[in-house]
């Protein structure tokens, strides 16, 4: 990077285009080193904080951790509820947001008349990106909790963080199908396709690996959540898993899951973090690990599944 | 491929939409006990549901959305048993009388207030009337001898819990005489471990929070006699370190102990290991005779609160049981 800028010899006097291309490329250097600093300050408090999380919290993580219950002995405690609580929350969560949000993007962008409603929905869906999460925790006791009369269960703790994923949703789902040429919505119209068989055969399929990665940078943000949840009544001490979805006896599903109470990770872990016991901020970091793992895992199978769908594609 | 997906996520959507539906009909009792309310008191209800449910299978659960948030839910009938590190408000004396939600009051125990400094502070003891003068709105204390001039000349670095915390309220109500009302120029926490972090690091420290976050960290805090009184189990229990020791309590809905003998068993269990049990979790237990008072009111069903909505400050231990509730 630096040989271009090494000063030529005293002897021969520069021109002033000379002059000026070194001056230029002086700049552009100090341009580019401003920006590995910045990248770099970013990623060393990463690393630093994720460092410090696993030194901290690798000790502890262990089988036993994973399969037991808070407990208020800290070398007895675990994460068994609050990690089953997460991953079923986070199930609800993405049941719910990505239908409806791909649902809701795609009208947006395909079927929508432009009109001055139309804007304002548009403007909406954009700011609610930007809504406070707790916002939406008030909203959802209000209507999934008091209106619906669903109680303080892993039914109504998805569905809220599911308002909060619903416009990245939106958002990602209007941005990916907007990136797809209209030469193949005009080829496919020629082929004598009805508009809905073009959106949902051809449009959705080529625009799911890119809505697939705002779904997951919504559910990122979703599953460190913890104002909202507690605002509808997630617990901090429950020791017992809610029922399972698979029963021995007929119909053999279930689905008294989504009514019963939960905690959840982030929630365990602030319980944890701000106990005068130092043994107890051990087992914070450690759920920290936790909580990291599960969202990688989430990306990675979103990384797989786009890795998938774009392989199958054949324009 | 592209039906697929679409078929897919239509199933999906139609599955949740119709377990919405189907769950909105039934309502949700899984919990055979429900506790909600103060952070403070939390970790003593949780060791006792802890232990019951592990001798007894019972499901317990315990939630924490602070005292006043806890007492909302209790006065709509939704717990059972309400945490709370001070005694029930007027406003929610008047939301439970609405609801028609009777409780029964059981101090379960004692908190101190405890002033901290770092180790290497000189100072051992202050005055109410200095920590007044210190922590009261528009003081512009900034050195240690400017409050009192036995005091070093050094400068003075406060920490305390945010305005949020019902600790806040309690140190503002006893030491400045109004609830909330404090300079606001100190590093504020809602985790006191950030405040024990802070004036265990710095030399010129001092902070104010639960008996239990110096006990658990007394190597490296140093705890300040107030008005030459120590923070200590003996002196909260005679009654000498005042005004700083607060009672705390948990309230049970009237209704719900008749209806539900788990409930009943539960707080009898909790009521007999209460001293262990704040022993354990670093609190300091209040004398069996009160404890028996609690239990005397449940199987009597002696309904309401000792202290008509307001919030005492300057209590006797003995005051506990001497008190009649009242509804």
């Amino acid at each position: 990077m630096a040989t271009s800028i090494s000063s030529p010899s005293s002897s021969t006097p520069l021109s002033p285009i000379q002059l000026s291309v070194i001056q230029r490329k002086r700049r552009s250097n100090l341009f580019s080193a401003a920006g590995i600093v910045s990248i770099l300050i970013a990623l060393m408090t990463l690393i630093a904080l994720v460092l410090q999380l696993f030194i901290q919290g690798l000790p502890k993580l262990n089988w036993q951790f994973l399969t037991s219950f808070a407990d208020p002995e800290a070398s007895l405690a675990g994460v068994l509820a609050a990690l089953v609580g997460s991953c079923l929350v986070m199930l609800v969560t993405a049941a719910t947001a990505v239908p409806v949000g791909i649902g809701a993007g795609l009208y947006l962008e395909e079927y929508v008349t432009r009109n001055k409603f139309s804007a304002l929905i548009e403007i909406n869906v954009t700011n609610l990106a930007g809504v406070p999460s707790i916002v939406y925790g008030l909203l959802a006791l209000g209507l999934f909790k008091y209106y619906f009369s669903l109680g303080e269960s892993i039914l109504t703790a998805g569905l809220t963080l599911a308002l909060l994923v619903l416009p990245v949703v939106i958002v990602a789902t209007r941005e990916s199908v907007r990136a797809i040429p209209s030469s193949l919505r005009e080829a496919t119209y020629a082929m004598g396709a009805s508009k809905s068989q073009m959106v949902f055969d051809h449009l959705l399929p080529y625009a799911f690996g890119n809505i697939l990665t705002g779904v997951i940078i919504g559910l990122s943000r979703a599953i460190g959540e913890t104002a909202p949840l507690v605002t509808i009544g997630a617990l901090t001490f429950i020791a017992f898993l809610p029922e399972s979805p698979i029963q021995s006896s007929f119909p053999f599903i279930s689905f008294e899951w989504l009514k019963a109470p939960f905690t959840v990770l982030p929630i365990q872990m602030f319980n944890w973090v701000s106990r005068p016991e130092s043994e107890f901020q051990v087992n914070a970091a450690a759920a920290g690990i936790v909580l990291l793992s599960l969202t990688l895992m989430m990306n990675s199978i979103a990384i797989y599944l786009r890795y998938r769908i774009q392989k199958s594609l054949k324009w | 491929m592209a039906s697929k997906i679409f078929n897919r996520s239509s199933l999906m959507f139609s599955a949740i939409a119709s377990i919405v539906a189907v769950s909105g009909l039934a309502p949700t009792a899984q919990a055979q006990i429900k506790a909600d309310g103060s952070s403070t008191v939390f970790p003593l209800t949780e060791r006792a549901a802890s232990d019951f449910q592990k001798s007894s299978g019972k499901k317990v659960t315990v939630g924490v959305s602070g005292t006043g948030g806890g007492f909302k839910k209790f006065c709509k009938g939704e717990t059972d048993i309400s945490n709370a590190s001070r005694p029930i408000l007027e406003k929610e004396l008047k939301a439970c009388r609405d609801a028609g939600v009777k409780f029964i009051e059981i101090p379960i125990a004692m908190d101190a207030l405890t002033i901290v400094v770092n180790p290497s502070n000189p100072v051992s003891d202050i005055s109410t009337g200095d920590l007044k003068k210190i922590w009261d709105t528009g003081s512009n204390i900034k050195k240690w001898n400017e409050a009192n001039s036995s005091f070093p000349d050094l400068p003075i670095k406060l920490f305390g819990p945010g305005a949020d915390s019902g600790t806040f309220d309690y140190f503002t109500e006893a030491i400045n005489g109004k609830a909330k009302q404090s300079r606001t120029d100190f590093t504020g926490s809602e985790d006191d471990n950030v405040l024990v972090q802070g004036v265990s690091r710095d030399k010129n420290a001092m902070g104010y929070f639960g008996f239990a976050y110096y006990q658990k960290n007394q190597g490296r805090l140093k705890a300040l006699s107030v008005n030459g009184v120590a923070p200590s189990l003996q002196n909260v229990t005679n009654g000498t370190y005042r005004p700083l020791s607060r009672p705390l309590f948990v309230y049970v809905n009237a209704e719900k102990l008749k209806n539900n003998g788990d409930l009943r068993t539960f707080l009898d269990v909790y009521l007999n290991g209460a001293t262990e049990i704040n022993n354990k979790v670093g609190y300091l237990p209040l004398p069996v005779y009160i404890y028996n008072v609690g239990k005397k009111h449940l199987s009597e069903g002696k309904t309401g609160t000792r202290f008509g909505g307001k919030e005492p400050t300057n209590l006797k231990i003995a005051d506990l049981a001497n008190m009649q509730p009242k509804d």
